[in-house]
């Protein structure tokens, strides 16, 4: 019998903390088989957010770090200005990258640092609760916009990829979606793209990955995926953002 | 070795370099812009890196990072700016990180002014930030003293894998004076903990403050009080000049002792013998010089420019057994020595002068 | 001999991701049986169907499905 998937051995045995069908475990799968494909998992650094991934060092089987909400790109660039030689990469919620942590993602692809950014917007801060994030859609409910989002109140939801793409030193960045295995794929892709980017020297790399909260979203998990690409996917249209690292 | 003259921000610049730090971290602030603008000229050359941050939080948690890594790393800023620093000084502490956070203080609350203070004491002694912890803080008086404190300060931090801070007045890092620039031994922390991509040579290593267990967290909050009980019996530090026969003590620390000592200079032409208690570290504080003063001593006068923050500590250490009272300027005025001493006129009951 | 699925029943959540997205619809949530957590686990009900396109443990989001091809 050949292997044709199993577990990576860039995660570690500890069980996930995710609530069922949630989008995270997915991603953590492609973010560790990467490094385990690229052969970087001794040399990486991982920095957990604070939020529903908040415990992602318990996870990846390299080095971790937790770092204070929204602080992580600071963090990383703190660990890999330092130490040139090594891989370091951010795992940060909508919640820290796009509403507490925006300067400091801002300024991280402003620095040009060569660090990976692994950004999981799933329009809901989900450890909490379920509260309205800056990505919640218009009209969607959440325990703080229990009417729906009101676009005189809360405004339209902050589209991160287009905000940080004209960014100068921005060199890669790409939004996905992990609802079905050809997205999957697309993701893992560009995930491999954003470490490759890191090991050559290129700069700031960043993947946006549309992600299921079912239980913040009130949904089933099969449904949940329904609803990143009938929901989520109209408003943040998939794609490269910005290229400009070229070929790795 | 030669004396050069510097001021007080530029000596803790280079005592960092010379000390080894490998990573600096700051964002403009008044008064202490000559410490990051001394990095961003200097570090290149020793093999550091320096970012200017964009923000007081950021430079911060760019230090945790570094500090993870096991890179000798320090900030700076002045007493705005380090309020900001707090998340990220509690998030270092409780995750048992080292590394030197100055703050060459100004005026407050709010903008206040850039005129130098002390109203900072209360948030470098009581932690800072949220929950239970404590950072060793140094409280340099001249020029010399920053440059020899900072090595101090990088060797207490590795060594007890705690935040440490050296916290001055404005007018220390701007004033002048002959300092010798002695480069010494450092302590060589082990770094088989950090966070430092090494994992293909030793298990992974992780760092966090975080736990989600009551049992756990007590516990290494206890573990860490242990480790401040080492700190406060290792590391206090303090200059008691009160000698038998002084009739006052006068506590006061950081620049304003030197004009505490004009004032006890003015008033032993009067007779009056007064004596100096400089704590030289503000936490610990070193209280146990209060438990055995002179029988002479009938008074303690705490001199501080603020309201009045150092001078619950000494009532703390005094606990009763002598009158503690208290002078102060705040906003960015400077006491004199003639003010000084004609409060330990009042004190004794003598007229001022 | 067919391909093989092995479903590690204490890591399965029973978010249904795997049979929702099988080609073959040979993956149910078993309803007889609870696991370790609570849940009704993942079960392949006709492993002879199985093409081991992995596309089920690709969804997987706790990597509890191993898929291996008769060689």
């Amino acid at each position: 019998m050949a292997v044709v998937y199993e577990k990576s051995r860039g995660l570690t045995d500890n069980p996930l903390t995710y609530c069922p069908g949630c989008s995270h475990g997915i991603v953590h799968k492609l973010v560790a088989e990467t490094l385990v494909e690229l052969d970087i998992l001794e040399k990486t650094i991982a920095v957990a957010p604070v939020g529903c991934s908040v415990l992602a060092y318990e996870f990846f089987n390299c080095d971790g770090i937790q770092a204070a909400h929204g602080r992580a790109p600071a963090v990383a660039a703190g660990i890999k200005r330092t130490n040139t030689d090594k891989i370091v990469f951010t795992y940060q919620g909508d919640g820290d990258l796009a509403s507490i942590g925006t300067a400091e993602i801002i300024h991280s692809a402003h620095r040009g640092d060569n660090i990976t950014v692994i950004f999981i917007n799933n329009a809901i801060y989900g450890m909490t609760g379920g509260q309205m994030a800056p990505t919640t859609l218009i009209g969607q409910k959440t325990s703080t916009s229990p009417y729906g989002r009101k676009e005189e109140q809360a405004g339209r939801p902050l589209l991160v990829s287009e905000m940080m793409a004209p960014i100068p030193n921005a060199v890669y960045i790409e939004r996905t979606s992990v609802h079905d295995v050809a997205n999957i794929n697309k993701t893992k892709k560009a995930i491999k793209k954003a470490f490759e980017n890191q090991i050559n020297n290129k700069g700031f790399s960043m993947v946006e990955i549309l992600a299921s909260c079912p239980i913040g979203w009130n949904v089933s998990p099969v449904d949940g995926n329904k609803f990143i690409k009938e929901g989520l996917m109209p408003y943040y249209p998939l794609g490269v953002y910005k290229d400009e690292g070229g070929e790795n | 070795m030669a004396k050069v003259l510097m001021k007080g921000n530029d000596a803790i610049s280079e005592a960092a370099i010379q000390a080894g730090c490998k990573g600096f971290f700051g964002y403009p602030i008044t008064p202490q812009n000559e410490i990051p603008e001394y990095f961003s000229r200097r570090m290149e050359e020793a093999g550091g890196v320096f970012i200017q941050a964009e923000s007081e939080v950021a430079a911060i948690n760019m230090v945790y990072g570094a500090a993870a890594a096991g890179v000798r790393t320090m900030t700076t800023s002045s007493s705005p700016g380090i309020a900001l620093k707090q998340e990220g000084i509690s998030f270092i502490a409780g995750a048992d990180l080292p590394c030197v956070i100055v703050n060459v203080s100004r005026c407050g609350p709010g903008l206040g002014g850039i005129l130098p203070a002390q109203s900072d004491y209360f948030q470098a002694t009581r932690g800072g930030g949220h929950g239970d912890y404590y950072t060793p803080v140094f409280a340099p008086s001249n020029v010399q003293e920053c440059w020899d404190m900072v090595f101090h300060a990088f060797d207490v931090a590795e060594k007890y894998r705690t935040p440490t801070m050296i916290l001055i007045e404005g007018m220390l890092g701007q004033m002048m004076e002959p300092c010798e620039m002695t480069k010494r031994p450092t302590y060589q922390m082990d770094k088989s903990w950090c966070v430092d991509g090494n994992a293909d040579k030793r298990p992974r290593n992780t760092i966090t403050s975080l736990s989600l267990y009551a049992e756990v967290l007590e516990q290494m909050n206890i573990d860490r009080f242990k480790k401040y009980e080492e700190i406060a019996k290792n590391e206090t530090m303090v200059d008691n000049q009160v000698k038998d026969g002084d009739e006052v003590a006068i506590v006061a620390y950081g620049t304003p002792s030197r004009i505490v000592l004009n004032a006890i200079e003015e008033l032993k032409a009067d007779g009056i013998k007064a004596g100096l208690i400089r704590p030289i570290t503000l936490w610990p504080f070193p209280s146990g010089e209060f438990q055995n003063l002179p029988s002479s001593v009938k008074h303690v006068l705490a001199a501080e420019l603020s309201m009045g923050q150092m001078v619950e500590d000494v009532r703390l250490a005094v606990n009763g057994k002598l009158p503690v009272h208290f002078y102060g300027r705040t906003g960015g005025s400077i006491f004199e020595p003639v003010e000084i001493a004609n409060k330990v006129r009042e004190i004794l009951g003598k007229g001022a002068k | 001999m067919a391909n093989l699925v092995t479903i590690t029943e204490s890591m399965c959540k029973g978010c249904a991701l795997c049979a929702d997205a099988c080609p073959k619809n040979i993956l149910e949530m078993a309803k007889d049986r609870v696991n370790n957590k609570g849940y009704h686990p993942a079960t392949c009900i006709n492993m002879a169907a199985c093409t081991a396109c992995a596309i089920c443990a690709k969804m997987c989001p706790d990597s509890a499905i191993r898929v291996e091809r008769d060689a």
